[in-house]
């Protein structure tokens, strides 16, 4: 149930973050993409939920403290580019998680099997982007740069182990690495040093600790379902 | 497929016989008589050109501002159910904007340049959009009312003279008429939930009821494009006579909504075997045309904004583009005719 629970709310809260760019993004073929993106995750987000409960108690009338998403997830869209780095570094890890557990005996195979195509699309949108934002002008390539800095520290979480989740998180990890050094790499980006986690930071997401802007996003996320107490949609 | 073709033009433009314009636009109209499609390559007259690029532009802007309506809801939809379908509607209508970009281009015009003309305010869209969606009910209405409008309107342009146009709706309307049914439904169930809910959706159709009327254009003895534009076949019907259709297509759905219209003129008419309804408020309609709608302003600033804010993002994408082709093209010369074989 943890498990299910932290895979379904990851999916579900970026899935949200990504629907916040409808009508805003830079052309119209990333209006589709983000929300293409976006669609495939509440997908996932509703699945990996119903197998907790009923999808829509656990999304409208948790708070805060009970989400189990990792910190990366809810941060805010920013520009451009900041959405593109957090979406390639948790792109990477949800695919390398789900090829994972797809070829596993567990309770996520079947889902994981469906799912890890979606996510290898999200991937390479993900990772095209980096590359032409870092190796485009001076500006997408300063822009970039400062986002994947800006986000590194929300990655050491990621690697964390799930109870329920049954893989291997050393590899993981070391995938995860390589696969982001690389495009970094070829976008003529450097890989950033800070701290991958802090006092903060270390796993905090799955124990229910966010990010302050975490809890402006569920109240209005939940705000018209909760001031209708047992209504239907 | 025309009578006419370019190369005919080109070859008459060449030669310089006599006559030669008018025996161009006697094929053209003849071609336009006998139902035939005119085609981006063949002769056309320069007004229809113009008329057809300053009514698919209107219909792209359309698709592309009436996002922002919906999207004003996607983070406060109350079901991941109903959140899922709200993204994909809006994910559909921009992907109807690119079809009917690309259309307007195959009469050689850009997309770039339609766009600066909405960011400044030379070209239109849809009056309807300019209407705010308040309550979550106003995503109902908006698929049952405004969509609806919107398919009475463009499934005759499916057979519409110039044959882009016409392929784009056939494509366009069956999303739209899925959309439609969803709007329904949503409606329907608000109308059947908690009396609040009751009253949300019939607050709803109370403020988009009298705005989707107007989306079919001024009455008929005030249209400025009507005869010409029904001439050429681009129109198929009057506007009179769509809106006409549409409420007496509606009048039922309401009332197995159970909700009303607010319209206390609205009745039978028995000898005509159509609705009679009220005066429109053409004075609102006119208003909101100039720019002085609730949300005029609003909706043209988001537009701009996300243009200017999304520049370097396509400067970015252009700049790797050029890199990478020239880069690739320098150091390969003979692969580009294998990458093509290749991915053939």
């Amino acid at each position: 149930m943890t498990a299910a629970l932290a895979l379904g709310d990851d999916a579900l809260v970026l899935s949200h973050r990504l629907g916040e760019w409808a009508g805003h993004a830079p052309a119209l073929e990333e209006e589709v993409a983000l929300a293409n993106i976006a669609l495939d995750l509440l997908g996932q987000a509703r699945i990996l939920l119903s197998l907790v409960g009923d999808e829509d108690e656990l999304a409208y009338l948790r708070e805060e403290r009970a989400f189990r998403n990792v910190q990366l997830v809810e941060q805010p869209n920013g520009d451009f580019a900041h959405t593109i780095a957090r979406q390639l570094y948790f792109s990477t890890y949800q695919r390398l998680l789900y090829e994972q557990l797809a070829s596993g005996e567990n309770a996520f195979a079947g889902l994981a099997a469906k799912a890890v195509k979606e996510v290898a699309y999200h991937q390479d949108h993900a990772e095209h982007w980096t590359l032409r934002l870092g190796d485009g002008t001076d500006e997408s390539h300063d822009r970039m740069q400062r986002a994947v800095d800006a986000l590194w520290r929300f990655t050491g979480e990621l690697f964390e182990p799930v109870e329920g989740v049954e893989v291997d998180w050393q590899s993981l990890h070391s995938g995860w690495l390589e696969s982001v050094s690389a495009v970094l790499e070829r976008a003529t980006l450097t890989l950033p040093t800070g701290p991958r986690s802090g006092a903060w930071t270390a796993g905090a997401g799955r124990q229910g600790i966010h990010t302050e802007p975490f809890g402006r996003m569920i109240a209005e996320m939940q705000h018209l379902h909760r001031s209708h107490p047992g209504a239907s949609w | 497929m025309a009578a006419v073709t370019a190369d005919q033009t080109a070859q008459a433009g060449a030669d310089r016989p006599e006559g030669a314009d008018e025996a161009l636009e006697a094929a053209f109209d003849a071609a336009v008589a006998a139902d035939e499609r005119i085609e981006p390559r063949d002769w056309m007259p320069d007004a229809y050109r113009a008329s057809l690029v300053r009514q698919m532009a209107q219909h792209a802007h359309s698709e592309i501002i009436g996002m922002q309506p919906e999207a004003n809801w996607i983070s406060r939809a109350p079901s991941l159910r109903r959140k899922a379908i709200l993204m994909a509607k809006v994910q559909d209508e921009a992907g109807h904007g690119l079809y009917l970009y690309s259309a307007a281009e195959t009469l050689g015009t850009g997309r770039e340049e339609l766009l600066d003309k909405l960011h400044a305010g030379r070209q239109r869209y849809s009056s309807i959009f300019n209407y705010p969606t308040l309550t979550w009910a106003d995503v109902g209405a908006i698929g049952w009312l405004v969509d609806g409008a919107a398919i009475t309107n463009q499934v005759p342009l499916c057979r519409c003279s110039y044959g882009p146009y016409a392929r784009a709706m056939v494509r366009i309307c069956k999303e739209e008429s899925f959309h439609q049914r969803q709007g329904y439904e949503l409606l329907l169930t608000l109308s059947r939930g908690t009396p609040a809910q009751h009253e949300m959706a019939q607050d709803a159709v109370n403020r988009w009821w009298w705005p989707s009327l107007m989306m079919f254009g001024p009455p008929d003895d005030a249209s400025a494009h009507s005869a010409q534009s029904m001439a050429w076949k681009i129109k198929r019907h009057s506007n009179d006579e769509l809106r006409q259709r549409f409420v007496d297509i509606c009048v039922p759905q309401a009332e197995a909504l159970g909700l009303t219209l607010p319209d206390p003129d609205l009745r039978w008419n028995g000898e005509r075997g159509q609705h009679d309804f009220g005066a429109i408020d053409w004075k609102e309609f006119q208003e909101v045309l100039k720019g002085n709608g609730p949300c005029n302003e609003q909706r043209l600033t988001q537009r701009r904004r996300a243009h200017e804010e999304g520049a370097w993002v396509r400067d970015a994408a252009a700049a790797y583009a050029g890199k990478h082709t020239a880069a690739e093209a320098h150091a390969a010369p003979h692969t580009a005719a294998e990458n093509g074989e290749a991915t053939a």
